[in-house]
Order: C-alpha cells, then structure tokens, then sequence
C-alpha cells in the first residue's frame, strides 16, 4: 500500500505532538543538591540545622539530612550557611519595557504588562543578588484601573516568554489617591484628566463596574437567545469590561494600590456591592486604621516595611503597619517597589522584628510564603517543601541580619546568582579591561 | 515682736532655707545617673563587661568596672544590656523637610548658583516629626546640610533635643557646601554631551573663588593701609572668607570618579580644606583620595553602580576600599524621613568589607572628629558630653532595641508620631 507509509509518518507525528508538551514540561527545571545548610523552610518541616535540599527537575524532591544527590548532579555546600525560600516581591515595576502607565485615560484595564516585557533589565539580575526569585511586574498607580499584572521568575537570561510564571493567576491592578489624582504633578493647561478627588475615584469605580454588570447582561441575553436556537446579533466586545467581568466572575485577582484608611474602605465596600474580591492591598499604609475591615474582607495587605513621609497621603504611616495588621489576622507581605529595593527585602523584613516584635519567621514570612499567598501561588513556591519550585536563596548567616549578605540565588534548581563566581568573573574582565588600556 | 511670733517666723524662715536647699539638692540629683552593670562599648577604648557609667551634668565622670556609684545618681539598671556612644549621622535635611510633596515644607534648597551666605541653622524646624523618630534609635547629633546649586550654603550640627533650634545647635557653621559640577546623566552619550557644559561649570566656580579672595584681599589691605579701601560689603563674599582662610572645611558633594579626580584638583588648587561627601566611585580613585588626605562622608549606600562592570555591590563595598586605604569614611543618609536607617548603612559596608568596628566608628567617634567636636562627642571618656544609648545588642542591627537614648546627660522621651499612632491603633477595640 502506498498509503501506508504516510498513515503511519501521520501517527507518529501526532504522537509526537501529544507526547510534546509533557516532554517540554518534564524539562521544567535542573537537579541540584543544597547540602548542610540551616534550612528555614517555613514549612512542615521547621528549621533543620545541617539540613539537605534535593532538587529534581527543577521541584524540590527531598528535604532532610544525609540526603545523597544521583550521579553527575551539582552539590552545593551550605555550611555554616541559612537556606531559606526564594524571596519573593509582589509589587514591582521591572522588566518593564517602556513607560508602565497608559496614562491617557484613568481606566485602561485592557491594557497588559504581557506584552512589554523587557528581560534585559538589569534590575531583574539586582533582585537576584538580593535572594528574589520571583515577582509581580506591573503598572504604575497613575490610572484608577492601570492594567494586568505579570508574575515572573527572575531567569536572568531566559527570554521574556521564559520569564513568565505560567501558574501565577491572573491579576488586575487599581489605584486610589494621590497619583491618580495627579495631585503631585505640576498643573497642566486645559481640562485636567478626570479623576482629580477621592470623590471622583469612587464615581469612576462605580460607574465602570456598572458599565461591567450592563454589559454581562448583554451577553448573558444573547447566550439565552442563542441556545434557544435564535440567531441573535452578538454584543460589541469591550476589552476593557471583559476584565471586569472575569473579575466579579471571580477568574482575575484584584490588587489595589492604595494609602489612606478612607480610600481604603470604600474600596473594600465597592467591591462587596460589585461582588467581587481585593486579594491584595498594596502600600495600604494606613491599613492599620482599619485592620478589622481588611481582615473581615480577606484581603492580603502588601505594604512597606517603613518607607512614609514622601507624599500627604505618607504621612500617617507607621513601621509598626505589618505588625498591627498581623495581629488583626491580615496575611501580610513586604514589598519593595523599587528596582533598588527588591535587592534589600530581607532587610525590610527585619523591621518587622523591630516593629511591632514579630517573630523571626513570620518576619520571613513576609517576604516569602505570604507573598506567595498574595498572589496566588503559595501551591508551588513561597517555602520549602517537598512538591514545590526548587526556588532558594542562601545567605551567609541569618537573612534579617543588617550584616547579612546572598550569596546564592537559585531558580526550579538552576543557579542564577552565585556570588562568588560572579566575584570571579568580574575579576577576570578587570584584568582584560587592564591589558586592553595598557595596550593602549 | 512677740517671742512665740518671733520663734515662728524663725522656724518658717529655717524651714523655707532647708526647704531651698532640698530642692536644689534634688535639682542635682535630677542630673546624676549612673548605668550599671552593663557591657559598656565606648569604641575608643576596649570593651568593659559588667561595667558602670556615672553621669553628672551632662558629662561622663566616670567608667569602668569598679566604679562608685553617687548616692544621689538615678540609676539605670543595664543588666544584660550595651551602652554605646549615641549615634551620629553625617549628613541629613532633619528640620528643614517635613513632607516631600509639600513644597511649603522644604527648605533645604535655596534658588541660585552661588549662596554662601546662606545658613541652615536658624530655619530649623525643631517640631518636626523627623527628629523624635530619628533619635529614637540612637542618633543623637545630625549635620543638617544645605542642597541646591553650586555653592549650597552653610551646614549645622544639631543635637535632636531642644525646644528650639538655638538650643539644638552643637556647632554652627560646620562647613561651606559645594554640589561639584559633574555628570548627571547615566548613558555614556549623554556625559560627552555634558563634559563641556561642566567644564564651564567648574571654571565658572573658580572664578567665583577667585572673586571671592580678592574681595578678602582688598578688605585685608584697607584694614591695614588707609589709603585703600575696601570694597562695598559683599555678604556672599564674606561669608566666603572663612573657607577661604581654611579655617571652615568646605563640604563638597561628588560622586563619579572622574569628578572626584576635578575636584581634588579644585580643592588644591584653591587652597581649601576639604571634606568629601556622596563618594560613591571613590572605590576607583583611593589613592588620588589617600594623597590628598581627604576624609568622605559617604551618603546612602542604597544606589546602584553606574555602570554593571563596576559590579553590582560596587556601592557596598566603596566603605571597605577607603578604609583599607586608610582613608577616614562615616556615614550618613542624607534624608530626614529615614535619617533613622543610618546604622544600617554603617552595618550594609561591613557585610561587604568593612570591619565592624570601623562601621560603629564611621557612625560615633569619626563623625566627631571630622565636625571638629571630638573632644566632646563620639565616644564614652571621662569628661565627654553624655550622649549615651542603652540597648539590646549593638545598634547596627535592626533588631536591636534601644531602650533609653541620653542626650547631654539626660534621659530623653523616645515616642514619636510612629510610637503614638501604633499606640493609638493597638487600643482601639
């Protein structure tokens, strides 16, 4: 048969495309072996002094001690130093291409950090050197509803595709007060962008999330029309209210950049009118005002560990924030929103030891597993347990230290900071730049 | 008189003096302390455990381990706790900055090129906020420094307690400040485009010292020859003549290398005493730095390098490299909000570098002695100014608890807007 041939070539071609992505997915990460650290996991298993972390294919296999790594697999040796998750910063602007607000109009929740990202940014390589594994790239706070957020693994090298945390749910950034009142920018001639108060932010809010239920029914309508077996006219697709839609449908999180205690609430209440969740609250620096509307509601609270004074809406903040908040039953986090920053988190989380005297490890929590919480994603990283990312950040004494310094920074088991190899590295391209200037 | 009014009037007389003299006696009392049984880090000295500090009138009078205690001190109970020198911070905007955004708050930077005369002492805001948070983790004494154009102003170094700046300042002028002309942009294009207009810049700022000196000139030889005169009185150039003289050190705020190299060059040539501050390449120019002798105030140590191959810890571990050179290096923050991070800066260099000790130097007996005031300041001697912090462990670490910051001998009031708000929020039920 001359057919034969090609039915069999087809088969296995098909074969080949269904086998393909789990092929691509077992190929997800390294193996490694981090040995005889002390491994702050955060998890089940407690600190382990002289601890082992078995890395296979990028997920964390096997924690405990004595653990033997299979052949030809890298072995770290971490004695005498702290093991603990890849810290990971749930509000930043980097690897961002280009200006991070379409500033044009205050609602532009169509807009997407997707399509901008920009791994050359050599911020992502400063947040490893700082343990950062992982975070939220986003809009700036200049828009009422700025656009969808991205989770990244700082892959510094990989392509902006790679850097994608696939699992991470999606997520759609608001902001309240001051930027996008604009009240900090110098006057410009004409009609100044609606909103310019806290009143208008609400009056926005509220509009568009009616604008969003009008337009669900419009679709709901026609679907019933549809299966009914008419053939009705499909309504417009607003790009803008589909987001809003998925979001009181409960399929897009919702992260809210936000200062004073006033704003703060009427947020919360909007969105139980609107029916939908704030997963996250960021900056929120008067949060501890109302602590108890935060915690009845369920929102995460991402703020700063005691950066204030900057603007009018700064002023009432307090380091103690996380501490109050905490106390109150809010899950919450440190971030950095600074491409500087993310490199000193740890640090930040040490204030909250300062602050308020939280414990050690739910200091650390703040910069790890509660970030991780904060975004959706605590199933796979945020501490050190068997199943999940082979993510780790390995310091040379204790990480909410002030002397502390990363000395390692790895990645689904890769290693993507190693500083003594960077040490090392540096040091030869000194040494060539030298011989180049004294050719000269 | 009667003799029983007499004898009453006698016995209230006697009573009234007895009672005066109590009250004075508590008065003294009231200025006696003493911390006892504490690990006493004096940073100048070796370290004392189980030692005891005496306290009276502001001044140390005594430390050690077998000191006697007055009977009349208050004591301090510092079992299980440090004493260390208060801190100082090198380099702040403390009173004159309330709210960034809030133009009507800031006074730190005068409009203007060339403004000399231009002092920070009297506009001093000694309600700020700033300052009770500042202090609240040990810093005791702050430089307030002037920003803005060429030739900035004049700084002050203030102690964060008073009721009123003239009562907080410690010394005033303590230098004259120059923002160097240097480039500002990132990219290399970007600099070429610039080297002339700095060029300009700096040779525009040697002119105006040379203005300035003949002006000093002139008034120098009309005072001697009254056939001369001087000219008509130029408060920029008078408040000039000082540096001039090389009795105030002017304060000059640099950063790239090549911009270190002009104004070492500048300083030279013009015949000033110098102080450094920003310094943030002084890493790739120690030994231009080491010849010169040229004490650095470096600012936050939280920047990014300039370019990737300096490496991206180049700004942690700046400290480390002019220390080893033997180069004087305290540090500040240059800020007033979070002028309470100082130690953390001090304590970042010494995770890549620096030793510990010349980290808690660079925050305490160095400043001093850059400001001119280390015969009273900087560290725990007999016969220094009590400026004392207790604590948990040692103040470069955020975790560290301070538990009582003395300032000229005095136990001052630690709450601040932070304090007072968390307490405010923690009651509410």
């Amino acid at each position: 048969m001359k057919r034969l041939p090609i039915i069999i070539g087809g088969i296995l071609v098909s074969l080949l495309i269904l086998l393909l992505p789990p092929l691509v997915h077992t190929a997800y990460g390294q193996d490694l072996l981090v040995k005889n650290g002390k491994v702050v996991t955060l998890g089940k298993k407690g600190t382990i002094e002289g601890g082992d972390v078995l890395i296979e294919k990028g997920r964390i296999k096997k924690i405990g001690k004595g653990l033997r790594a299979p052949e030809g697999v890298r072995v770290i040796d971490a004695s005498g130093m702290w093991v603990i998750p890849g810290i990971i910063d749930t509000h930043t602007h980097i690897g961002v291409e280009g200006g991070v607000n379409e500033g044009s109009n205050s609602v532009t929740s169509e807009v997407r950090i997707i399509d901008v990202i920009w791994p050359e940014d050599i911020s992502i390589f400063y947040a490893l050197t700082g343990g950062c594994t992982t975070c939220n790239t986003m809009h700036g706070s200049a828009n009422t509803i700025g656009g969808q957020n991205v989770v990244i693994k700082n892959k510094w090298g990989a392509s902006a595709d790679e850097l994608i945390y696939q699992r991470a749910p999606k997520e759609l950034k608001f902001a309240l007060g001051e930027n996008v009142k604009q009240s900090n920018f110098p006057r410009v001639s004409g009609q100044p962008r609606y909103p310019q108060t806290r009143m208008g932010v609400e009056a926005l809010l509220r509009q568009k999330f009616t604008e969003a239920r009008a337009y669900v029914k419009k679709w709901d309508d026609y679907n019933k029309q549809k299966k009914a077996g008419k053939n009705p006219i499909p309504p417009r697709r607003d790009l803008q209210l589909d987001v809003l839609v998925e979001l009181m449908q409960g399929k897009v999180r919702a992260q809210v950049h936000c200062y004073r205690a006033d704003e703060i609430l009427m947020m919360l209440k909007v969105a139980e009118e609107y029916g939908f969740k704030i997963s996250s609250l960021e900056h929120v620096l008067e949060g501890y005002k109302v602590a108890d509307a935060i915690a009845a509601h369920g929102a995460s609270c991402s703020t700063f560990a005691d950066s204030w004074g900057y603007k009018m809406e700064a002023f009432d903040a307090i380091p103690y924030n996380s501490a109050l908040l905490a106390e109150a039953g809010v899950n919450i986090t440190i971030n950095s929103d600074s491409g500087e920053r993310i490199r000193r988190l740890f640090q930040d989380a040490a204030k909250c030891v300062k602050y308020g005297g939280m414990s050690e490890e739910d200091a650390l929590k703040t910069v790890t597993l509660n970030s991780a919480k904060c975004l959706g994603i605590d199933k796979w990283v945020g501490s050190i347990e068997e199943g999940k990312d082979g993510d780790l950040a390995i310091f040379n004494t204790n990480p909410l230290s002030a002397y502390t310094r990363c000395e390692m920074t790895i990645i689904e088991g890769k290693v993507y900071f190693d500083r003594q190899a960077y040490q090392e590295e540096m040091e030869k391209l000194r040494e060539e730049a030298k011989k180049k200037e004294e050719k000269k | 008189m009667k003799p029983k009014a007499f004898i009453s009037v006698f016995l209230g007389g006697l009573l009234l003096i007895a009672g005066s003299l109590g009250a004075g006696e508590s008065l003294q009392k009231a200025e006696v302390y003493a911390i006892t049984n504490a690990t006493i880090v004096p940073v100048t000295a070796p370290i004392i455990e189980k030692g005891t500090v005496v306290i009276s009138r502001g001044r140390i009078i005594a430390v050690g381990a077998e000191v006697e205690i007055p009977q009349e001190a208050n004591v301090i109970d510092g079992n299980g706790l440090y004493v260390y020198p208060a801190l100082i911070n090198s380099s702040t905007i403390l009173g004159l900055y309330e709210i960034g955004s809030v133009r009507a708050t800031l006074d730190s930077s005068e409009t203007g090129k060339f403004n000399p005369d231009v002092r920070v002492a009297a506009a001093i805001n000694h309600e700020s906020v700033h300052i009770p948070i500042t202090r609240s983790v040990g810093i005791a004494l702050a430089l307030v420094a002037p920003r803005g154009g060429t030739i900035s102003g004049q700084s002050a170094l203030i102690r964060l307690e008073g009721w009123n700046w003239s009562e907080m300042l410690v010394k005033s002028p303590v230098g004259l400040h120059i923002s160097f002309p240097q480039v500002r942009a990132r990219r290399r294009a970007a600099e070429e485009e610039n080297e002339e207009a700095i060029s300009k810049a700096i040779q525009e700022l040697k002119d105006y010292f040379t203005e300035a000196r003949h002006y000093m000139e002139r008034k120098e030889g009309a005072a001697k020859d009254a056939s001369l005169t001087a000219a008509p009185v130029n408060m920029k150039f008078e408040a000039m003549i000082p540096a001039l003289k090389g009795e105030l050190p002017v304060i000059v705020s640099v950063t790239t290398s090549e911009a270190i190299k002009e104004a070492i060059k500048f300083v030279e040539e013009m015949k000033l005493k110098a102080i450094f501050h920003g310094v943030s390449e002084g890493w790739k120019v120690v030994d231009e730095l080491k010849k010169a002798d040229i004490p650095v105030i470096l600012s936050s140590l939280y920047g990014t390098p300039r370019e990737w191959k300096d490496g991206y810890d180049a700004p942690y571990r700046n400290a480390g490299i002019l220390c080893q050179a033997g180069i004087k290096v305290v540090f500040s923050t240059g800020d007033a909000a979070l002028a309470n991070n100082l130690p953390y800066h001090a304590a970042k260099a010494a995770a890549f570098g620096l030793p510990k000790e010349e980290a808690l130097k660079g925050v305490t007996i160095y400043p001093a002695q850059i400001f001119g005031v280390d015969k009273d300041y900087g560290s725990i001697e007999v016969g220094k100014v009590a400026n004392l912090i207790v604590t948990n462990g040692c103040p470069l670490e955020i975790t560290t608890q301070v538990r009582h910051v003395l300032i000229d001998g005095k136990p001052v009031n630690l709450s601040n807007k932070h304090t007072e708000l968390y307490e405010k929020y923690r009651k509410k039920k």
